[in-house]
């Protein structure tokens, strides 16, 4: 990559530099994940500058979130990171519950963090997928595929939804598991140990995958975290920070995982912590399966949890409550008070770290919704960790630091 | 002589060796076309077994008659030409010289003893000429579609095949200074006669260079970069539509099963095997074939696809030392024994 630098910075200096070679790659392109839109110069096959595009995907999720309730707004945290819309939905559930004060029974929290981690899983599967598949290798993208759709396929049992779960909701999950699905977790989590063995046979030990991945989009720690990255991406630099380890939030200080990191800072680091970060998530779910048994018959949602009905107007003062805890009553409805003020939670999703700033002026739907969405920051560090490397390997780059568009421009 | 006698000698020489020789041409091109249909379906059906799906399987009983439904369907679609391609005539062409330069070596390609269509006397030259030949109709379509996609795919092929050609004809030369002799029926058959019987065992690392040099030749996965799907999006015939962009694939399936052939011919002893199936002299010829094609389908479904000046380093400072190594060694087998 320096070597590369050197050259182009000789060819400018000699004259024979002549205007750059534009490629627009994008925004319908196989391998930007979605709609990303990549402006390329290049100098043969050398990128000299690339300059990501955004906002083919905007749906205006933070401003739409104003008009909607708070459990209205789950909804559209499923459409953020659509691969993983469980964790979205957790993260956001966090941050309104944080607000409201809501104390959420146990038996919920460990389901939540069952579908967090199972969405991590599915999400990883899926960046392996594309990963594997940008890079030529094809047949990794349907195993994984095969294994993701198992995932999906409890998931769907679960709630009803293969994609965009809305599971839980605010002050707990939606519905218990049963019995069926807790054993065909208890399948998958001994299963799938067994399947991560498979992909890497395919790739981790051929040499064509090591020479595309190993020292392609480097990128230190220092300047990692100077640039905002977070997850595994930050992870393969060297850097010990994981939301789960560093703040715990729901029962993962119970937990017994180990934190993913890896130092080398390129491709390969990343695509090792993802796939480590895989069998640490299977190991989790299978502790909070053993934990799920502790609590049997504990409600999963809180008596005080709110409907999905909330006054959308400014609520002037509290009127009196025939509940005793605490509460509106407006036109023979109940609803919880949600305090003024503001927060700001994040949760360690599979991209990274997102994160919900939520300000409240004391009625049923947000005053505002900022979302710290990890593909975002991604996105704005691909330039850097491109720079110099070559047409390929911005394929390479893209697939590991493992984008969203849906989450990226909200 | 009268013109009575002149137009007897016309058609008798027309009916002996004209007639022959459309006879066998007409008989190899729709055996190939065949089998370069059944290629694309084997290779969807191959490559789905072992992605653990089904492949096609709609189109008549299993899916057989998929490839016939995909040449109608691409016949049947608007021939699109871009409005501001560079030149129209050369957009035109350019599948057109891909798919003939790839079909022609079929014709000096020896099945059986005593079928090949011409049977001339640098007949290794000629599939050779006509491998680098198929790859300026790559380029050509590259450059021609003046789209940023395309020419960067087409500079890719040009660049690949220089390197790639080198190392093949090189890793070839080995076989030649063997067999002495450039004809590819002499070469067969000084193949049987040699204690091995094959050439693959003494000149395992001509064979070596040489498959993944037409691996290369051929642009297929690890080395399809001119058409690197996630890269170029299509790479040089991005720009192609219907039958033009069909007639690439054809080319390629073309040029595998040319490459296939010559590896028979040249490093598996042809239509020699391990004994006669009586009826079918180009049995072990066919098995062989096929197990090669299947071979370039199972590269696919496993390997990733190499960068580009991984590809360049790996074809110069790799394949064409180890294809002069390999000249070297054999000069001293030829001396010694």
């Amino acid at each position: 990559m320096a070597q590369a630098l050197e050259i182009i910075q000789k060819q400018q200096e000699a004259e024979e530099w002549e205007e750059p070679y534009l490629v627009n790659m994008g925004p319908q392109h196989p391998a930007t994940h979605g709609v990303l839109r990549i402006f390329l110069e290049l100098d043969g096959e050398y990128i000299v500058h690339c300059d990501p595009r955004i906002g083919y995907l905007h749906r205006g999720i933070e401003k739409l979130s104003e008009t909607f309730t708070y459990s209205q707004g789950i909804v559209l945290t499923d459409r953020l990171d659509y691969i993983a819309s469980a964790a979205n939905n957790v993260g956001y559930c966090l941050a309104v519950e944080k607000l409201m004060g809501l104390e959420v029974p146990r038996r919920a929290q460990i389901i939540r963090v069952i579908v967090a981690e199972m969405a991590r899983i599915a999400s990883h599967l899926l960046w392996l997928a594309t990963h594997a598949l940008d890079i030529g290798a094809m047949t990794v993208f349907l195993y994984c595929f095969r294994d993701r759709e198992w995932l999906l396929n409890i998931y769907e049992e679960i709630c009803g939804a293969r994609l965009t779960h809305t599971y839980p909701v605010i002050g707990g999950v939606r519905l218990d598991f049963t019995q069926h699905i807790i054993d065909e977790l208890y399948r998958f989590t001994e299963e799938f140990p067994n399947r991560i063995p498979e992909y890497e046979t395919l790739i981790d030990v051929n040499r064509i995958w090591l020479k595309r991945t190993k020292g392609v989009g480097v990128i230190s720690g220092e300047e990692a975290v100077n640039l905002g990255l977070t997850g595994p991406s930050l992870r393969g630099s060297g850097v010990r920070y994981d939301l789960r380890k560093n703040c715990p939030y729901l029962i993962y200080d119970e937990l017994d995982f180990d934190m993913a990191v890896e130092y080398e800072g390129d491709v390969y680091a990343r695509y090792r912590v993802r796939m480590k970060e895989m069998r640490e998530a299977n190991k989790i779910i299978r502790q909070c399966l053993d934990k799920l048994a502790e609590c049997e018959g504990e409600p999963v949602i809180a008596e005080d949890a709110p409907g999905l009905f909330m006054p959308f107007g400014k609520l002037k003062k509290p009127q009196a409550s025939p509940h005793p805890k605490r509460g509106y009553l407006i036109k023979g409805v109940e609803v919880p008070v949600v305090p003024e003020g503001e927060v700001y939670v994040a949760t360690e999703v599979p991209k990274g770290e997102l994160g919900f700033y939520i300000v409240s002026d004391g009625s049923g739907h947000p005053w505002r919704m900022r979302i710290r969405a990890p593909s975002f920051v991604h996105i704005s560090a691909i330039p850097a960790l491109c720079k110099g490397q070559m047409v390929a390997d911005i394929i390479a780059v893209i697939g590991s630091v493992d984008i969203v568009l849906g989450e990226c421009d909200r | 002589m009268d013109v009575q006698g002149m137009y007897q000698a016309a058609n008798h020489f027309l009916l002996k060796y004209l007639g022959i020789s459309l006879f066998k041409s007409l008989v190899i091109v729709v055996v190939a076309l065949l089998h370069v249909a059944y290629a694309t379906y084997a290779e969807r059906k191959i490559i789905g077994r072992m992605q653990q799906r089904i492949g096609p399987n709609r189109v008549g009983p299993r899916g057989l008659l998929q490839p016939i439904a995909d040449v109608l369907k691409l016949l049947g679609k608007e021939d699109i030409t871009p409005s501001c391609v560079d030149s129209r005539a050369v957009f035109m062409v350019a599948p057109f010289i891909s798919l003939v330069a790839g079909a022609t070596s079929l014709a000096v390609l020896p099945i059986w003893e005593n079928f090949v269509v011409t049977n001339v006397n640098a007949s290794l030259l000629v599939v050779l000429a006509m491998s680098s030949l198929s790859s300026f109709g790559v380029i050509l379509a590259g450059w021609a579609s003046n789209s940023r996609y395309a020419f960067l795919g087409g500079l890719r092929a040009g660049a690949q095949v220089v390197s790639y050609e080198i190392a093949m004809a090189l890793s070839l030369v080995g076989v030649m200074m063997l067999a002495g002799s450039m004809n590819l029926v002499e070469i067969v058959k000084a193949q049987i006669a040699s204690p091995f019987k094959i050439y693959a065992i003494p000149q395992i690392i001509g064979f070596f260079v040489f498959m993944i040099a037409a691996v290369a030749e051929t642009n297929r996965t690890p080395f399809d970069l001119p058409e690197a799907e996630t890269e170029l999006v299509a790479g040089y015939f991005v720009e192609y539509s219907a039958m033009r962009f069909a007639l690439f694939y054809l080319a390629e399936y073309f040029g595998m099963i040319v490459m296939s052939i010559l590896a028979v011919v040249c490093y598996l002893g042809g239509w020699y095997g391990p004994f006669e199936i009586p009826g079918i002299p180009f049995f072990w010829f066919l098995v062989k074939v096929y197990f090669l094609i299947f071979f370039y389908i199972w590269i696919r479904a496993t390997l990733p696809r190499y960068r580009y000046d991984q590809l360049m380093g790996l074809g110069w400072k790799v394949l064409i030392p180890l294809a002069l190594l390999n000249i070297v060694i054999t000069g001293f087998i030829k001396i010694l024994f």
